[in-house]
């Protein structure tokens, strides 16, 4: 795979089955296991650097605003967000898809694509989990303070309580506390899991005895035996079995607040995979709006190759592709149902109070920008694709607006129509969960090793003995299985 | 690296996890116990200004229910009674008793006997007397056995769950209307043949309940829910209006 060109001729020559296209290999310059180790373990064991703390106060404190917000909300009542009839959903469910869609990247990247096989996700899947585990984090607040009476939120939960009452199973809602709770405890399991090899080495390296406890702690006793990874492999692949069918359950299951409703634009059967394939795509356009300047500051970029953001640019294209598919086939479905509200409500998205979000949010961020894709010159150039991902970050949270917002406030009857203005508590709340989300993937990059180091040494040729062999020995094991 | 953990360590993440097991049972099971209305309002007896004897005035003297509470059958709220209802009797009936006093003083000047309110209904939920002691729900099934309290205490627990379980299933709790205010009423006092006559039996019953010796609960209860069509709703309207 590494082998240098005159090996390559010599392997044709002794097997055409084995002349493999000759890939680009997935850590750059030929970086070692020591290199790996120094430089994404330096994160952590230096001192913060001064633009961590410039950017961790800003972040902070835009998150501390976030939950004054909260607050205020909370102590003062719902009166305080811009909702009313007939928009009695609006930003908060917004956000809560918004966020909730963007961890579907991590998971897609550390579950399907391991199981696929994918060795390219070894340089990314730790910090698109962690981005996962955030996302959800931030996805959580919203539904929960919507119910209005926060502390009355324990009647989600399915516990024997002294009113005799049992939550409503026939509702979605209910449905979304398990979906999210269980993607929620499966992401943390598998981003726990993954960590413990990474964790051992802190431990090994730590200086300090705090370090050392706590590294050691969370580290669960691993010494890298053979034992340990055996189990340690086992529990991994489970784990992908189990979050594999979360990728595509969780945000069908949000869909589900919408589709099983009686609303124009709401009421379609596309809703789970369209909401699905939108999730990834706005999730890996965050991975890489946090991704491209990490990589920069902390010069992974043997690690983070081009190849990487090429092969998540493509995702983006792709799952762009099945939601500009599904954004068609809604109006077809409109005109082709000859339903006059349906016809009505997609009019009204186009030519409506909201028209402008869905110019500029749907049709320019979501359908246009990821077309660039299409160029390798466009994946390839980081200012391109840095201002697709936020295109696509912004255009996602107007989809999930004009879903919410333009299916309510064109109510059946004209006389309940209305218009939905967001307030201050409405806006500083989200900027303030963007405020969480960033200082949370701050703290994890400062405390924690933000790249897989065990398991981008894994992909490096050196693990691979056989490979690394210069003559004699075959790349494919006598079983047939390619080696890993 | 050296051996930063002692070897006992190795026993810790067991005895966490049988430990954390044990608190959290234990804290589920006090809470339980502890922090619902069956161990927080039931038993609760104040001192009231005056130490009125249910059991005396109702039990030894005979009187209804209704001669103080005289709305219960006809308002969602069951009154009190005003000073004047107690002095109806007790401006000749012991009337120097010392334990009177507030009384006498509250029919001089006519301000109210502050009475400490025990079964108070929270804001958010409606309760109407009259729709229950016209259906066949007793006086006892909510406040026990009153005609023989010196003191009056909580003797149910008044949570939603408790409230549900009649309205889910009132054949466990209905009774003739005739014996709605004899808080001494057991379904055994029912004589078969004469009830029968009187309010019927189930479609559903397959002998004739006319001969039977007694009568259960169950069984009256299921024959005045079909006679009168009780239907309790269990929608969250109904008492959260």
């Amino acid at each position: 795979m590494n082998a240098a060109p005159t090996d390559v001729i010599e392997s044709e020559a002794a097997s055409t089955a084995e002349s493999r296209i000759k890939r680009a290999p997935l850590v750059l310059n030929k970086r070692n296991f020591s290199w790996i180790t120094e430089r994404i373990s330096g994160v952590v064991e230096q001192p913060a650097p001064r633009w961590w703390w410039v950017c961790f106060s800003i972040t902070g404190s835009i998150a501390m605003f976030g939950l004054f917000c909260l607050g205020y909300q909370i102590s003062t009542g719902v009166g305080t967000w811009g909702l009313n009839h007939p928009v009695g959903w609006a930003w908060d469910i917004t956000n809560f898809v918004f966020w909730i869609g963007i961890g579907h990247a991590g998971t897609l990247i550390s579950a399907i694509l391991y199981l696929l096989r994918q060795r390219w996700r070894t340089s990314i899947n730790r910090s698109a989990e962690a981005m996962t585990l955030f996302a959800v984090m931030c996805a959580a607040i919203f539904p929960g303070v919507h119910v209005g009476r926060v502390w009355m939120a324990w009647y989600l939960a399915p516990v024997w309580n002294n009113y005799g009452i049992w939550p409503n199973f026939r509702s979605p809602l209910m449905w979304d506390v398990f979906a999210v709770s269980t993607y929620f405890t499966v992401s943390v399991l598998f981003w726990y899991t993954g960590l413990i090899p990474d964790l051992a080495t802190l431990r090994d390296r730590a200086t300090t005895k705090i370090k050392k406890f706590l590294f050691g702690v969370f580290a669960c006793g691993w010494r890298g035996s053979n034992r340990n990874w055996r189990h340690y492999e086992m529990a991994y692949l489970l784990l992908a079995g189990l979050s594999t069918p979360l990728v595509l359950s969780v945000h069908s299951v949000v869909s589900f607040d919408f589709a099983t409703s009686i609303l124009p634009t709401w009421h379609t059967t596309i809703f789970p995979p369209y909401f699905v394939a939108g999730a990834i795509f706005g999730g890996f356009a965050m991975v890489l709006t946090l991704l491209i300047p990490a990589r920069a500051i902390f010069k992974l970029h043997d690690i983070i190759t081009p190849q990487h953001i090429d092969k998540m640019a493509k995702i983006i294209l792709l799952t762009g592709s099945f939601v500009s598919y599904a954004y068609t086939m809604e109006f077809f479905v409109a005109w082709y149902s000859g339903n006059a509200y349906e016809r009505f409500a997609f009019w009204n998205r186009v030519l409506g109070p909201y028209w402008w979000y869905w110019w500029t949010g749907m049709l320019f961020c979501n359908v246009l920008s990821p077309q660039l894709f299409w160029f390798r010159w466009c994946r390839r150039n980081i200012l391109v694709v840095y201002f697709v991902c936020m295109c696509v970050n912004a255009g996602m949270w107007f989809e999930r607006f004009i879903i919410i917002v333009g299916g309510l406030h064109r109510d059946f009857i004209p006389s309940a129509w209305g218009i939905f203005i967001p307030t201050w508590v409405d806006i500083w709340t989200f900027i303030g969960t963007l405020g969480i989300f960033t200082s949370l993937f701050l703290l994890f990059i400062r405390f924690l090793p933000m790249i897989a180091m065990s398991e981008v040494k894994i992909v490096l040729p050196e693990a691979d003995a056989h490979a690394a062999s210069p003559n004699g020995h075959h790349p494919v094991a006598a079983d047939g299985r390619e080696r890993t | 690296m050296a051996n930063f953990f002692p070897r006992w360590c190795n026993w810790l993440p067991l005895q966490m996890a049988v430990a954390g097991i044990l608190i959290a049972c234990g804290l589920t099971a006090a809470t339980w116990y502890y922090v619902t209305p069956k161990y927080t309002k039931v038993g609760y007896q104040p001192i009231q200004p005056v130490p009125f004897p249910h059991d005396i005035h109702v039990t030894q003297l005979g009187m209804d229910c209704r001669y103080c509470h005289s709305f219960v059958e006809v308002a969602a709220q069951s009154n009190v009674p005003n000073t004047q209802t107690c002095m109806n009797c007790h401006s000749q009936v012991q009337k120097d008793n010392p334990k009177l006093e507030p009384v006498r003083e509250s029919w001089k000047t006519g301000k109210p006997i502050e009475w400490v309110w025990l079964h108070r209904t929270v804001d958010y939920v409606f309760y109407n007397h009259a729709a229950h002691v016209n259906r066949g729900i007793s006086c006892f099934s909510c406040h026990g056995p009153v005609n023989h309290m010196a003191t009056v205490s909580i003797a149910e627990p008044h949570s939603m769950a408790w409230c549900l379980e009649c309205h889910r299933h009132p054949e466990n709790f209905l009774r003739p209307d005739d014996q709605i205010f004899n808080l001494d009423w057991k379904p055994d006092d029912v004589k078969p043949a004469e009830f029968v006559a009187k309010y019927g039996q189930p479609k559903s019953a397959t002998e004739d309940w006319a001969k039977k010796k007694h009568l259960t609960q169950h069984e009256i209860g299921q024959t005045l829910k079909e006679r009168w069509d009780i239907a309790p709703s269990t929608n969250c309207q109904t008492c959260h209006r």
